[in-house]
């Protein structure tokens, strides 16, 4: 509830925030800070100092060119889950920031932060995954691009370094293909945090399924790539798949001694709950490829 | 008087005029208090479940820059001002609680919970306070723990007082076993249901907190601070600090919400006027949720399994039941009682029950200390016996409604003594049982439930039929239960010169709308307009007693005490119209703010020329001034009854319970506020939804509260509650002047075992085991009972 003593200082540029960074190996990077300082009231982290980078404005705001869309690492959940071609073109990514937290939280929280906080119960891990993100981080040698599939290492452990900040993540645009896809979860109802996430992003053409990325969240002790369903999907049709079927390997190549297990839910229970919302996620995006607009 | 209303206020929905300034903001909280030179306050806290302590080490946070003072209990001891007294638990005919076993205000030695206080720092700042906090060494010598009260008495569990070598703090009993056995003997039909209720955290929005100030020239110490009985606490705190009752003083802000944990006291609440003396400057504190969740009493925690024996045509002949009671590291001032009497006495609910035995046990354990929270230990008793209709009904092979049908106490029965010597004052159970089936469709509901097996969706109905004790008196019940204070009630009324009302009570509102539905009473009594009457509560200034508000008792009781206090208006007003008016006292009529000569209407005066009058004094019969005191001393309970009703589908692959409908049809005697009191039941509703479905505290191995944040305990949201349907039922209360029942706690009483029974009732074709129900349900506990059957 009361956090220890702590240094503020307000990043004007991401060198600068970079500078701040190496005079103080104990500093963290802040921003929207709704997953810093909570555990900072809770005694988890004690940073020696806060380098807020809240106000560094070319870190906002969702780009789009020919093949990629980028999304600025201070780009609020909000404005995510409010972006009508992100539901589009990416909805697994736009369906995954509205299911974050409530709306207070959502005006607040950052992808940036979400990604580099890498807490296994967050729903993006999942969503990034699927969307086959690149990571973009700066450090003091300059700026480094991270595969998505490499960035996550454990709990709140990612590929980023210390003296790195993350800002932003590109997504790849479909060329030909139709892109559909879905987040679903299941949350605790005490945090709000999911107890299992599970992020569907297929590319479809002419009834076909061309790719599947599908990554579940709390699950393990990081975002994973569930390539047994992928595999049970790709090259699939639409009209012959059963989605049934092809969810109940969700949980074929993880490790049950590495499952998640605490109060909120059992190993055995969460594996349980990855095969039905799995299922659940995929049955989401198809009925979305029909649909117009999904109501956020 | 009866409760005849003269305006129509009393009966209406009037909006809650209090409410401007919660949903502001600009309500003032004990927090929100201005103080100038006051020492913050930060608890240290046993950071283990069982513990022996050998020192603490204050010196490097007396060291730090604008830390104050540090106290321990040895500190205490050797201070100038007298030690506090450990918090003293009620005194019983039928249970003896020793001294021992009372819960210090300061652990000296030895620590029986995770939480306990050792030490209190008084700083400059907050912050400084919790880092003085940080900087205390404690030797700690740490014991084995158990918090699982049926591991806590068995023979091989840690011991956590000698003379309690089996952690047995009380074994009570009720009624001839050999009695009850024989009609299990004779029994067509005997089924057995068990309520494992876990703890659960009396979580208001705003925590406890406290602000004191002591003048030495005066002896005379004030306190602020948030709680529902402020006389109750200047009594108490009198009595820890040994301190002249009348030299203290407690008033209370805002309170953001209590659910009986802002009842009992606490350590810090007379930790922190005892610093105040001791440093003779004010002292503040307020908890954190931690704190809360650690420290504030638990409630629920009590365990019954049982039997009933049925003859042939399925009317009851017995129960049997057997309670353990968790009691957490000591016995709190309460919980004796909450876990045994005010248990059992509404174990039959609504049902002629000829015969019972119940033995309840109380079990030391090393947790929080428990006692009341919204509903107490009548949800365990209602819990228990729904879920054993329920659980018999299918034994018996005949529908649940009909089972209730054939026990309730008919409607002509009232006053009705019950077998554990309760009187039912009135009631009629018949229909709100059949109003409910009816509003729910019930035939046809299931028809539809059978249908939608078929199609492998499980749909369960459950049904809760269940009493409520509210209003608690007359004076040798109290005396019988051991209650410190028998549960009379004070309300005063000024009528001042310009005509305007205020009226105090010695309740306290912490959400329940008194302020709406007090004036209600006093203006519609008087006949004067709503906005010309203030309400005071929670100032021991301004009424000198009062009991305070908690067991469903504040409109009846307090309420009640204002209408007396309102005739006695009355009465004065007419002696004074009478003397002015030169007729007999018989002649005055009184009605809607008017007194006049009867057969001459225009001989008349208002009832506020009749205040300006009794004020100026020129010319009164009697002592001048227009105000009246009453204590209400309620003669018979007043007994809240109704029918609830749970309608669910669950999913089996799951666990997920969705809410189709939750229907609620009470009879609270008069209401006069209809809305307030379905807000209430809403709230309470939410509570016994959460118990069955969300709610529970969790402790690890070693004690450690693994639920201290609201991360980890799932309060309900407002998503996890579905849309409540209310219907009013109403049996006028016979003996209070307002014929008013309360209705504070009837939700979560209710709301437990219609949704446990909706879930088991959903589930029965996949064979769910319904006769031990672990709660809460939560979705993979429904998973595995559904999948993991033996």
């Amino acid at each position: 509830m009361y956090p220890s003593e702590f240094d503020y200082e307000r990043a004007e540029t991401v060198d600068h925030a970079l500078e701040l960074l190496s005079g103080d190996p104990e500093a963290k990077i802040i921003s929207g800070g709704h997953s810093l300082i909570p555990m900072m009231k809770s005694g988890l982290a004690n940073p020696g100092t806060l380098v807020d980078i809240g106000e560094i404005d070319e870190l906002t705001g969702i780009e789009w060119d020919d093949d990629t869309v980028s999304v600025g690492a201070l780009t609020t959940y909000a404005t995510i889950a409010d972006d009508d071609e992100l539901w589009d073109e990416l909805p697994v990514l736009a369906e995954a920031a509205h299911e974050v937290g409530d709306i207070q939280v959502r005006n607040r929280g950052t992808i940036g932060g979400n990604v580099a906080h890498g807490d296994p119960a967050s729903d993006l891990p999942a969503a990034v995954l699927a969307a086959d993100a690149t990571v973009v981080v700066q450090g003091p040698d300059g700026e480094r691009r991270i595969d998505v599939d490499d960035f996550f290492l454990g709990m709140y452990a990612t590929e980023l370094g210390e003296d790195e900040i993350l800002t932003g993540l590109e997504f790849p645009r479909s060329e030909n293909a139709t892109t559909t896809g879905a987040y679903v979860k299941k949350p605790s109802p005490s945090s709000g945090y999911a107890l299992v996430g599970v992020a569907v992003s297929l590319e479809v053409d002419d009834g076909r399924i061309e790719s599947a990325r599908v990554a579940a969240n709390g699950i393990m002790d990081h975002g994973v790539r569930l390539e047994p369903v992928e595999d049970g999907l790709v090259g699939e049709s639409l009209d012959d798949v059963s989605f049934e079927d092809v969810a109940a390997v969700a949980d074929e190549d993880l490790e049950e001694f590495m499952m998640m297990d605490d109060i909120q839910a059992s190993a055995e229970f969460r594996a349980q709950l990855l095969k039905v919302y799995t299922e659940e996620a995929l049955n989401d995006a198809v009925d979305r490829l029909d649909a117009s607009l999904p109501t956020a | 008087m009866s409760g005849d209303t003269t305006n129509g206020l009393i009966g209406d929905r009037v909006t809650r005029t209090e409410d401007a300034e919660f949903v502001t903001g600009q309500a003032e909280y004990t927090d929100d208090i201005a103080t100038s030179n006051a020492a913050h306050a930060a608890v240290l806290r046993s950071q283990h479940a069982h513990a022996k302590v050998h020192d603490i080490d204050t010196s490097a946070a007396e060291e730090l820059d604008g830390v104050i003072a540090v106290y321990t209990a040895e500190d205490m001891e050797e201070a100038e001002t007298s030690a506090p007294r450990k918090i003293p638990s009620m005194s019983t005919d039928y249970i003896q609680v020793e001294p021992e076993l009372f819960r210090p205000v300061i652990a000296s030695d030895r620590v029986h919970y995770q939480g306990e206080p050792l030490a209190i720092a008084l700083a400059e700042d907050r912050y400084t306070a919790n880092d003085a906090v940080d900087r205390i060494e404690v030797d700690y010598e740490r014991l084995e723990s158990v918090t699982d009260p049926e591991a806590a008495i068995e023979d091989d569990a840690p011991t956590l007082f000698e003379d309690y070598p089996n952690n047995i703090a009380y074994d009570w009993e009720f009624g001839d076993k050999d009695e009850v056995d024989e009609a299990f003997e004779d029994a067509e039909y005997v089924a057995s249901a068990s309520v494992d209720e876990q703890r659960l955290i009396p979580d208001p929005l705003e925590p406890r907190a406290t602000v004191a100030d002591y003048d030495s020239s005066s002896n005379e110490l004030s306190i602020q601070m948030s709680t529902q009985t402020p006389h109750s606490d200047r009594h108490a705190i009198a009595g820890i600090l040994r301190h002249p009752e009348n030299k203290i003083h407690v008033q209370v802000p805002r309170v953001g919400g209590g659910f009986g944990a802002k009842i009992h006291n606490y350590d810090v609440e007379s930790l922190v006027p005892w610093c105040a003396r001791e440093l003779e400057r004010p002292v503040r504190w307020q908890a954190t949720r931690s704190e809360i969740h650690q420290t504030s009493s638990h409630g629920r925690g009590l365990n019954l399994e049982g039997e009933a024996a049925f003859d042939e045509d399925g009317k009851l002949l017995g129960v049997r039941v057997d309670g353990l009671a968790d009691l957490g590291g000591y016995v709190s001032s309460h919980v004796h009682m909450l876990t045994t009497v005010l248990c059992i006495e509404v174990i039959n609910s609504q049902y002629e029950l000829p015969k019972l035995y119940s033995r309840i046990r109380g079990a030391l354990t090393n947790a929080t200390c428990l006692d009341s929270y919204r509903g107490v230990h009548e949800v365990a008793a209602i819990t228990f016996i729904e879920r054993l209709m329920h659980e018999s009904a299918k034994e018996i092979g005949m529908d649940p409604a009909e089972l209730r049908r054939r026990n309730q106490i008919p409607a002509d029965a009232f006053p009705y003594e019950t077998v554990t010597g309760t009187v039912y004052d009135s009631g009629n159970y018949q229909q709100a049982l059949e109003k409910t089936l009816d509003v729910l469709e019930y035939d046809e509901l299931r028809e539809r439930q059978e249908e939608l097996r078929e199609d492998g969706r499980y749909l369960g109905i459950g049904l809760s039929a269940y009493t409520h004790v509210s209003g608690v008196g007359p004076a040798d019940v109290c005396k019988e239960y051991g209650i410190f204070k028998t549960h009379w009630e004070s309300g005063r009324i000024t009528v001042h010169q310009s005509g305007t009302v205020t009226a105090y009570c010695g309740t306290m509102d912490f959400g329940m709308g008194h302020q709406t539905s007090y004036a209600q009473i006093v203006a519609d009594k008087l006949g004067i307009p709503i906005e010309d009457v203030e309400i005071i509560e929670g100032d021991t200034r301004h009424l000198n007693d009062g009991v305070g508000t908690h067991a469903s008792r504040s409109l009846v009781v307090g309420g009640s005490a204002l209408a007396e206090s309102a005739d006695d208006v009355i009465e004065k007003g007419r002696s004074i119209v009478a003397h002015q008016l030169e007729a007999p006292e018989e002649d005055i009529e009184f009605e809607d703010g008017e007194f006049w000569v009867k057969g001459a209407p225009e001989r008349s005066m208002t009832i506020q020329e009749v205040g300006s009058q009794a004020h100026r004094a020129w010319d009164v019969p009697g002592e001048p001034g227009l105000e009246a005191t009453t204590y209400y001393l309620p003669e018979q309970m007043a007994i809240t009854s109704g029918v609830h009703a749970a309608v669910v589908e669950v999913d089996p692959d799951t666990g997920e319970v969705e809410f189709e409908r939750y229907l609620s049809v009470d009879d609270a005697g008069n209401r006069i506020n209809p809305q307030i009191v379905e807000g209430q039941l809403h709230g309470g509703i939410a509570q016994g939804i959460s118990q069955a479905l969300y709610e529970d505290v969790v402790y690890d191995d070693n004690g450690n509260m693994v639920t201290s944040t609201l991360q980890d305990y799932a309060m309900p949201k407002s998503f996890h509650v579905p849309e409540v349907e209310t219907v009013e039922l109403s049996t006028p209360a016979p003996d209070n002047p307002l014929g008013a029942k309360g209705v504070g706690e009837t939700g979560p009483i209710a709301g437990n075992a219609a949704v446990l029974n909706a879930v088991v009732d959903a589930l029965e074709p996949l064979g769910f085991d319904g006769s031990e129900v672990d709660t809460p349900l939560t979705p993979e506990k429904i998973w595995k009972g559904v999948n993991d059957q033996d």
